[in-house]
């Protein structure tokens, strides 16, 4: 493992990021990953998003994970909500499209309503 | 046959399973032997666990706790993928305590399947699962490399979660090189 002490550099870091974007979360994630969404590609998907956010320096974005979205024929199935707006449910969302919807939807609030699914 | 391509997409899903009956910790253990041929992969989670009957089906395709979601289906092809590379395949539970799966596999066997991407699964894992922390040790004969988020967490505090993007880069890298450390082919 790196280092536990430049962890401690990175927490500075990290708390002055907060403090710059104030409080609470600008949008959420959620990846459906159940048995169908990890063998549709979920872990794919989650890794683009999470490499998108580390590439744009962006903290204030809670990403988590959940079970089987219900909808397997649309999987990797991802949510995205921005701020206290819609929960926006989006289908066949591999690497490319996950690190397209970070750009619109998360930084442009603009939903990418052809790859929404109901 | 199996639906997933690799063994750290068999162990994400034996982790979604934990995280599903409530664990907060998951330890994940891989070792692999290369004098006795062996690949050894143990997934234990601190959940509610299950009692025998809940036990007895896991293993049975068709089972599911619940009747709209798919949790454990996954294991039925766990098991079968070990099986079926001249190895093992176990499930040890207690309610109350806890899960403990474990796949063996003969490591040189051609249909083994690799690794595959154990960073990505161990980041989903650890940013993934809220409020779980994780404790991965691997393994490699006589070389081991060890990631334990409480210790982390620990420096971090409650306050910065485990999507920052530097807390990121830390992982990855950490992740990175714990695994190029390890002797051999880790997949």
């Amino acid at each position: 493992m790196k280092s536990l002490e430049e962890l401690q550099k990175i927490k500075e870091r990290a708390l002055q990021r907060r403090k710059l974007a104030g409080e609470g979360a600008r949008a959420r994630i959620v990846v459906a990953m159940g048995t169908t969404g990890i063998a549709a590609g979920a872990r794919d998907t989650m890794a683009a998003i999470l490499k998108e956010l580390e590439k744009r320096g962006i903290g204030d974005v809670v990403v988590t994970q959940t079970g089987s979205a219900g909808m397997s024929t649309y999987e990797p199935v991802v949510q995205v909500q921005v701020g206290d707006g819609e929960l926006v449910t989006y289908g066949n969302v591999d690497a490319n499209r996950a690190a397209t919807l970070i750009e619109k939807h998360v930084l442009g609030g603009e939903v990418v309503a052809e790859w929404q699914v109901q | 046959m199996t639906i997933f391509r690799d063994l750290s997409q068999h162990i994400l899903d034996i982790a979604e399973n934990g995280v599903k009956a409530g664990a907060t910790l998951l330890h994940l253990t891989i070792e692999e032997d290369t004098a006795a041929d062996t690949l050894r992969i143990v997934v234990q989670d601190n959940g509610s666990g299950m009692n025998a009957e809940a036990l007895a089906k896991v293993e049975d395709p068709w089972y599911t706790t619940r009747t709209t979601r798919n949790v454990g289906l996954g294991i039925p092809f766990f098991k079968q993928a070990a099986e079926m590379c001249g190895g093992s395949f176990s499930i040890t539970s207690e309610p109350g305590v806890g899960t403990t799966t474990e796949a063996t596999f003969q490591h040189s066997h051609i249909d083994r399947p690799p690794l595959g991407d154990l960073a990505g699964t161990l980041l989903c894992m650890i940013v993934g699962f809220e409020g779980v922390d994780v404790l991965y040790q691997h393994r490699v004969d006589d070389q081991t490399f060890a990631l334990d988020t409480r210790e982390i967490r620990a420096i971090l505090g409650d306050d910065i979660p485990f999507s920052d993007p530097d807390v990121l880069a830390f992982l990855n890298e950490s992740l990175h090189n714990g695994l190029a450390s390890l002797p051999g082919e880790t997949s």
